[in-house]
């Protein structure tokens, strides 16, 4: 069974301490300058405010070359794991919002030369919404969204 | 509401299984499997353990993706540091347990003789802490939840093989945990076995309710409504809670009993917490 | 480095990194259940990753990154037995970081 497998295998792993070593020197630290987060892009109330906030427009052309793996009825609305994969060339940048979400921008993912159109992370979600998918490639933006339901659970909540 | 109580209520008439009184504790755990063999025919023996997963591949495709990398890892890593600090008087909990506390989780729980109670391994944990002159942890999470999580991490894969033995008062204590499980409480007037065993496969609103057997395999558990670690006592008192009933305290005698008759009931399957549910 | 738990393989040339944050990543919107007052947001808005001189990945963050924040890319141009390392920063000038070895 996969998941079996999965699960002694990170019996192995934490045993042998293949978990990250500390960085004690600051001089090793990469510097983090918080100058490029975006407080109006996060504090924007709409999916078109919060991409103009970040990249200067809102012109986004649907793009079939980009998937996002969402569930479709998510089991908790607190932790959604969300996945987006693009094939687009020379991707800089892949955005991720929930649409009903009060400020609906969760994360803004700026990626280096080497990096793949993908990445995949945890959000919340306040209740049934599209997840959007903006990627920057070039200066031109695409987007895909996928539905999302989360509901109130039977057991109290 | 009140639909959904008088199908519960119907439902609950219409299930034909509850385990006989006068039975002995094996042979409730043979019709305890039956059941549940002829409800879900196609879910493997050793597959219960992953609870509501084994039974429902949208949600399973959820919790594999958390599995990825699940947030319990980080209370592993804690309670192993917690596990491995020395008590001010310079023992451990390596002293207080079998093997140094590695790999005896699901040697929990077990009837003691002596003190005519059922222990699990949180009440070890803590009756270790204060026997070394520590102040016990609090029950239902935080660094006990930790050092569970660690002690089971490294107790994966064990069988679960919980003893009822001969002893008048062990046999009360499992009886004392099966009627909690049968009895009907709370406000909504529903019994865990209205639930997890009648209605196991249903949905209740948007959950679909888990099969009673292999229930405490996994505990302790990361739910990511608690965002973070949690005690199978403090489950239990959140489904009090959820039926309108008053939980009993953590680790009190009643839900020590239910942890045993509920462990039993689990006998055979795979230890495999901690693990991470919604 | 007692925050972030991380793990970075490569394949065929890509390297995938996963990586686990202990964080509560508080909204503000929440209230404390036993006191009723509202805790206030703390989550992290900068995630940066480097391999060598080269900044792999860059992430800005809100609130609505799930606590115990979780977050998986990959990159080529690394070797194995390669350094990455990943710092954090959140809105309260809080930071930390680790490294890894690419296995």
């Amino acid at each position: 069974m996969t998941s079996m497998k999965r699960r002694i295998f990170l019996k192995g792993s934490l045993a042998t301490g293949a978990v990250g070593i500390a960085v004690s020197t600051g001089l090793l630290t990469p510097r983090v300058s918080l100058a490029a987060w975006s407080k109006a892009a996060f504090e924007a109330k709409d999916v078109n405010g919060a991409v103009s906030a970040l990249f200067n427009t809102s012109d986004m052309a649907s793009s079939d070359k980009i998937s996002i793996k969402a569930p479709d009825i998510a089991e908790n609305g607190a932790v959604v794991p969300v996945s987006v994969t693009t094939s687009i060339d020379g991707v800089s940048s892949i955005s991720l919002l929930a649409d009903k979400n009060a400020t609906p921008l969760t994360a803004e993912f700026t990626l280096g030369p080497g990096t793949e159109g993908y990445v995949s992370t945890r959000i919340k979600m306040g209740k049934t919404a599209n997840v959007i998918a903006v990627v920057k490639a070039g200066d031109k933006l695409y987007s895909a969204q996928k539905e999302v339901k989360v509901t109130i659970g039977g057991c109290g909540g | 509401m009140k639909k959904l109580l008088t199908a519960m209520i119907l439902l609950g008439l219409l299930g034909s299984f509850t385990l006989s009184a006068q039975a002995t504790p094996q042979q409730d755990l043979a019709e305890f499997r039956d059941y549940f063999k002829n409800r879900f025919p196609k879910t493997p023996f050793n597959d219960y353990i992953n609870g509501v997963y084994s039974i429902d591949a949208a949600s399973r495709e959820q919790w594999e993706e958390i599995e990825e990398f699940p947030p319990y890892e980080l209370s592993i890593s804690k309670g192993e540091e917690l596990f491995n600090k020395p008590f001010a008087n310079g023992k451990g909990y390596a002293d207080c347990f079998p093997n140094g506390g590695i790999g005896i989780a699901a040697r929990y729980p077990f009837f003691d003789s002596k003190s005519g109670k059922v222990i699990t391994l949180e009440s070890a944990i803590n009756t270790c802490r204060q026997s070394n002159g520590e102040e016990p942890l609090g029950w239902q999470k935080g660094a006990i939840a930790d050092v569970s999580a660690y002690m089971h991490y490294t107790s994966r894969g064990n069988i679960i093989n919980v003893q009822v033995p001969n002893d008048p008062a062990a046999l009360a204590a499992y009886e004392r945990g099966k009627n909690h499980f049968y009895a009907k409480r709370g406000q909504l007037n529903m019994a865990c076995a209205d639930c997890h065993v009648y209605n196991s496969g249903n949905k209740i609103r948007a959950d679909l309710l888990s099969p009673a057997l292999g229930h405490v395999t996994h505990f302790p558990v990361y739910r990511s409504k608690w965002g973070g670690m949690g005690t199978l006592h403090r489950r239990y008192g959140g489904c009090n809670k959820q039926v309108r009933a008053k939980p009993y305290p953590a680790q009190s005698d009643e839900y020590r009993s239910l942890e045993y008759f509920t462990s039993y009931m689990s006998n055979g399957l795979e230890s495999n917490g901690p693990g991470a549910r919604k | 480095m007692a925050s972030i738990k991380m793990r970075a393989k490569i394949t065929d040339g890509v390297t995938t990194i996963k990586a686990l944050v202990s964080h509560p990543m508080d909204t503000g919107l929440m209230k404390d259940k036993k006191t009723g007052e509202t805790i206030p947001a703390h989550f992290i808005q900068e995630v940066v990753c480097k391999h060598k001189d080269t900044t792999v990945m860059t992430a800005n963050w809100g609130a609505a990154i799930s606590k115990n924040p979780y977050l998986s890319f990959k990159f080529a141009g690394a070797a194995a037995g390669d350094t990455v390392s990943l710092s954090w920063a959140d809105n309260k000038g809080e930071k930390d970081s680790a490294e890894v070895t690419i296995k």
